[in-house]
């Protein structure tokens, strides 16, 4: 196996990640029920080790690695070659640290008003499910965190959401488990199909992805079970419809982890399962995503700017920012591909946070409706400013984070398909113009008294959306640390992409692997150009 | 000749014990009852009876080291059962499920005013019925094995004296299972007139060997296919598949709670246990190397994909909690008829991933749904008659413990990751998919997804339907009925729920058991 990194840590990272919050769940059922000050003592506790020892991995991930790093295994179903198999590369390392810095912000940021205990615990069990999803390299281990993800997510909206939250929670639940029903078929079709082949029963996915022994059209059928499973979760144009209701019913720290992480296991899983292991069939219905990825960009866009709820406006929002991952995860491109991780990250952040200040202005107006308010400003001017800044980066105001991922996907999609990266860039447009939009009407104008009583943000709220202004602001200005990280990864799958499909270099000719550091993106766009001109 | 016919043939005991002390224990308890008064006394029937099945149970695992380890399978009573490994699994699941059946009776009984010895000594009876029918290597042993359990839990189902529905479940049971015990019988006996044996062995190598043993070759097979057929119909009635299920909901609602239980585990894999060795080992090639699966595999195909789909969408539009688990218990039939198909497969590595995911199911799932219904008896309170969806809301509030293993053990029937539901049903799909019935694996991945939502109404009403979602902890709990836990039911929804994690966090947990059971059958 060249993918796994020879060195073995001391100390299991990962493991770490998934049983520091169940030990913290465990923590929690001893704690009584009525203390909510403990209980949440307990849980910022635990997910905040869980994102140090993330944001450890971080800093000693090694920058020149391609490969799976930290990996950890253990054997789980013997007969059936499934292992407790762990490991993060530059595709997923960001998406860890994402999950281990946003569940203690969401913890800190919200209160759940009653059933303290439960809903804590439900939350740090969810942190343990999305850190397990992002690190499984065994397909089974993968699809076993993909699913246990929704149980406490549904309880969250069914139990601490607001308005039509039942409804909302199981419209989800059974939108997305049968969306994947059928992928667990795919999974035990490619893993049969192989051990057909070569003898070998494993459900690893670095030794399936290395054998690709489907057949053609095996192979799409299975990426097509994969592919109708990760569209739902993203979600991609027509089967959005449960993400405006679970977004908006959710209580505010659903809806951060709902759009921060649990959105990405979608677009991850295109990447890391679709590309990865079904290279020759994801290449050959590009044009299908590419098509819907666009279609996502400009509808989600839109139907934003039609919204007269802010929640719902942030989470068709969402719709047209994973519009983007999708273009360039299709892009069958590096600087694409890394765009989207990207825009993973980026998204997680930007959306995360305007899901707390939607939260925030909730929680002292108990409205939501546009229409309902007007002139925030006069009475809360720090929220306005710090409103002002998360709203510019979900824009993808240049200079904030935003922006390099946006830029990013479009170089790619543009390299891949020039009308596809026109479009999208009008979704670019439209963002500034909902987002804008809505700013004006709530923030500016007339406050009437209700207005005015506003409270503003407290010392506190301020600080726990601190973090999520500082990484908006770093990302923005030296994206260089993040994409130096990302891109061995991504230029190993576009090299195993390449290796694995026929025509692809000959539509690809000059695929410009180093143009995707920061500081040559303006090169990157002037080849482009040029060859746009030579053409 | 004559003299030696005439003696009965030699029965080594030792490997007898499990079933021994399941019907001796059973008449024994109807005896001392009936002498000693003071063993009548409310409690000690159930004592005795956890005593007995406990001792059933803990004495598979000396026969199990020898049919296993030391000696391998063997026949007993010449040749009219057979002791092996999948045998002495069966056998355990079904003790297992008598005691923690008897474990909830006991309060049940009080609680319903219906004391009595004689609920025990036909759950032991027809215990010691399943246990043969799993243990049967002859067809004629099966059927007793068939009607000692039947006749036994007809007369369990109509045994709540104080509710017309327990009676007319009893008497509907009784009905149709007599009617599908008479299909078997026939089918028996189609079956011999083909094959010229009854015994599940003999067949099977008749069928290999037609000119072998002077037995004429089987030119017409229409005869033995008859046979099949009406065998396949008995057994479908009993494990309750699509289309002959029709009398399961009505008898599992109206069967007292605690029995519904024991039916829908122990009877199942009793039913299960006997189709599982009929049609694998008996009817699994002709001599001429056709395939005899091959006529009754889609058969089975058909059979599972009608109970998974059928019993799902009828399941999502019911309203009464133990007709919904009934409901449930057919899709679960679905997925175990996937097994057996499987399992019957002419490749031998299908065959035995198919026997496999067969014996897992089974352990899983007699767990599950012992624990499922009797978290139901504890939750319909006196009277046995509040089942609605309506008598689980706010369950959470009331009793945290008991709303939480309701929901682990749901969303373990689910087949939600990390119980032993997933591993079962993954198991099954991977042993599907393995022998290319792909169309069958995504119906059932299909199914279950409907399937989820009859577990997700329940868990939503015991989660999320309060009265007053934002009246805080106290205001709520106050103005609800308290829900006592009896100490035996507690005990048997904790042990349910200890498989049921235990066996979907570790499946490999008794990987070695599962496998041998699965051997037996596959790899005769």
């Amino acid at each position: 196996m060249p993918l796994l990194a020879a060195e073995q840590v001391s100390f299991p990272v990962l493991p770490a990640l998934i049983v520091v919050p169940l030990l913290t769940v465990v923590a929690l059922l001893f704690v009584p029920r009525h203390r909510a000050d403990y209980l949440k003592a307990v849980a910022l506790l635990g997910t905040t080790i869980t994102g140090a020892i993330s944001v450890q991995m971080l800093a000693s991930f090694d920058v020149d690695d391609p490969g799976f790093q930290f990996v950890s295994r253990a054997t789980w179903v013997e007969d059936l070659g499934i292992s407790f198999f762990l490991g993060v590369d530059g595709i997923s390392l960001f998406l860890v640290v994402l999950s281990g810095i946003l569940y203690p912000i969401a913890i800190l940021a919200t209160e759940p008003h009653h059933d303290a205990k439960p809903y804590y615990a439900w939350l740090v069990l969810l942190q343990a499910g999305s850190m397990g999803v992002f690190m499984a390299l065994d397909l089974l281990l993968f699809f076993l965190f993909f699913e246990v993800v929704l149980v406490p997510m549904y309880f969250l909206i069914g139990g601490w959401g607001h308005g039509n939250r039942v409804y909302a929670s199981m419209k989800f639940f059974i939108y997305t488990m049968a969306a994947s029903a059928l992928m667990l078929v795919g999974i035990l079709a490619v893993v049969f199909l192989t051990a057909a082949e070569t003898g070998v029963t494993t459900f690893d996915v670095t030794q399936l992805a290395g054998a690709s022994a489907l057949s053609d059209t095996a192979a799409m059928l299975v990426f097509l079970s994969f592919a109708l499973a990760f569209s739902v979760k993203v979600p991609l144009f027509p089967l959005h419809t449960w993400l405006p209701d679970a977004h908006t019913e959710a209580p505010t720290a659903g809806s951060i982890i709902l759009a921060g992480v649990m959105l990405k296991l979608g677009t991850y899983g295109f990447i890391r399962f679709g590309l990865y292991l079904f290279p020759e069939a994801a290449w050959n219905v590009r044009w299908l995503f590419i098509t819907l990825g666009v279609i996502g960009i400009v509808y989600g866009a839109v139907v934003a700017t039609m919204q007269t709820d802010l929640k719902r406006l942030v989470a068709y929002s969402s719709v047209a920012h994973l519009g983007f991952i999708v273009l360039g995860t299709f892009a069958f491109n590096p600087q694409g591909i890394e765009g989207g991780i990207l825009v993973m990250v980026n998204h997680g952040i930007s959306t995360g946070a305007l899901f707390i200040l939607v939260g925030w202005i909730y929680e002292r107006r108990h409205t939501r409706q546009i229409s309902e308010l007007s002139g925030m400003q006069k009475a809360a001017p720090v929220m306005a400013g710090a409103f002002t800044f998360v709203m510019l980066s979900s824009i993808g105001l240049p200079g904030l984070n935003g922006f390099v991922g946006e830029f990013l996907v479009l170089l790619g999609a543009f390299n891949a398909n020039r009308y596809a990266a026109v479009i999208a860039t009008t979704g670019v447009i439209l963002a500034a113009l909902y987002l804008l939009w809505a700013y004006q009407r709530t923030f500016h104008g007339t406050p009437t008294e209700t207005d005015l009583e506003m409270k503003d943000m407290t010392m506190a709220e301020g600080l726990s959306l601190l973090p999520l202004l500082g990484l908006i602001v770093f990302l923005g200005v030296y994206p260089k640390p993040m994409i130096e990280r990302i891109e061995p990864a991504v230029e190993a799958l576009v090299a195993h992409v390449d290796a694995h499909v026929a025509d692809f270099a000959d539509t690809e000719p000059e695929a410009p692997a180093e143009r995707t550091d920061a500081g040559t993106l303006t090169d990157a766009l002037h080849e482009a150009e040029e060859k746009k001109e030579g053409k | 000749m004559f003299a030696q016919a005439a003696t009965s043939p030699e029965v080594v005991w030792s490997l007898l014990w499990p079933l021994l002390f399941l019907s001796i224990g059973g008449v024994l308890l109807v005896t001392v009852t009936s002498v000693i008064p003071a063993l009548r006394r409310p409690g000690m029937p159930a004592a005795l009876t956890i005593l007995i099945g406990g001792a059933s149970f803990v004495s598979t695992i000396p026969v199990w080291r020898r049919v296993a380890d030391t000696e391998g399978p063997t026949t007993v009573v010449a040749g009219a059962m057979s002791v092996d490994a999948f045998t002495v699994v069966m056998t355990a699941i079904i003790a297992a499920s008598v005691v923690l059946t008897a474990l909830v009776l006991d309060d049940y009984l009080r609680r319903e005013g219906l004391d009595g010895p004689e609920w025990y000594v036909l759950l032991l009876m027809s215990a010691s019925g399943g246990v043969l029918m799993a243990a049967a290597d002859d067809l004629i042993v099966l059927f007793m094995g068939l009607e000692i359990l039947s006749i036994a839990v007809y007369v369990l189902a109509a045994l709540h004296l104080r509710r017309t529905d327990s009676q007319e479940a009893g008497f509907k049971y009784f009905v149709l299972g007599a009617f599908s015990s008479a299909l078997f019988l026939y089918g028996i006996a189609l079956v011999y007139g083909a094959t010229g044996s009854t015994q599940i062995d003999q067949i099977a190598a008749n069928l290999r060997l037609p000119n072998e043993a002077g037995l004429t070759p089987i030119e017409d097979a229409s005869l033995l296919l008859a046979g099949v057929a009406l065998l396949l119909v008995g057994f479908a009635f009993k494990v309750s598949a699509v289309p002959f299920h029709v009398w399961t909901p009505d008898v599992y609602q109206g069967a007292p709670t605690p029995i519904t239980g024991f039916m829908a585990s122990a009877v199942k894999v009793a039913g299960f246990a006997g189709l599982a060795r009929v049609f694998v080992i008996s009817f699994s090639e002709f001599g001429s190397g056709d395939l005899i699966q091959d006529d009754w595999r889609p058969i089975l195909a058909i059979l599972a994909g009608l109970s998974l789909v059928l019993g799902a969408f009828m399941a999502a539009g019911q309203s009464d909690v133990k007709r919904m688990l009934a409901y449930s218990s057919i899709v679960h039939a679905g997925f175990l008829l996937i097994g057996v198909h499987a399992a019957g497969h002419g490749d031998a590595g299908v065959a035995d991933a198919g026997g496999r995911a067969l014996v897992f199911y089974l352990i899983t799932y007699a767990a599950m749904v012992v624990g499922s219904f009797a978290v139901a008896t504890v939750v319909a309170g006196r009277g046995d008659a509040d089942h609605g969806v309506d008598a689980y809301r706010g369950l959470f509030r009331k009793h945290p413990a008991l709303a939480l293993m309701m929901a682990v053990l749901l969303f373990s029937q689910a087949g939600i990751p990390f119980t032993s539901g997933f591993m079962a049903k993954f198991r099954v799909l991977g042993a599907a998919v393995d022998g290319e019935a792909y169309v069958l694996a995504g119906v059932a991945m299909l199914a279950a997804v409907v399937a989820a939502l009859l577990y997700l109404r329940i868990i939503v009403a015991m989660f999320l339907d309060d009265a007053d979602d934002e009246g805080g902890d106290e205001q709520v709990a106050g103005s609800v009925r308290k829900i006592d836990v009896p100490v035996g039911a507690a005990i048997s929804i904790v042990l349910a729920v200890i498989v049921t994690i235990g066996l979907g966090v570790l499946p490999d947990l008794g990987r070695g058991v599962v496998a041998a059971a699965a051997d037996v059958l596959v790899n005769r």
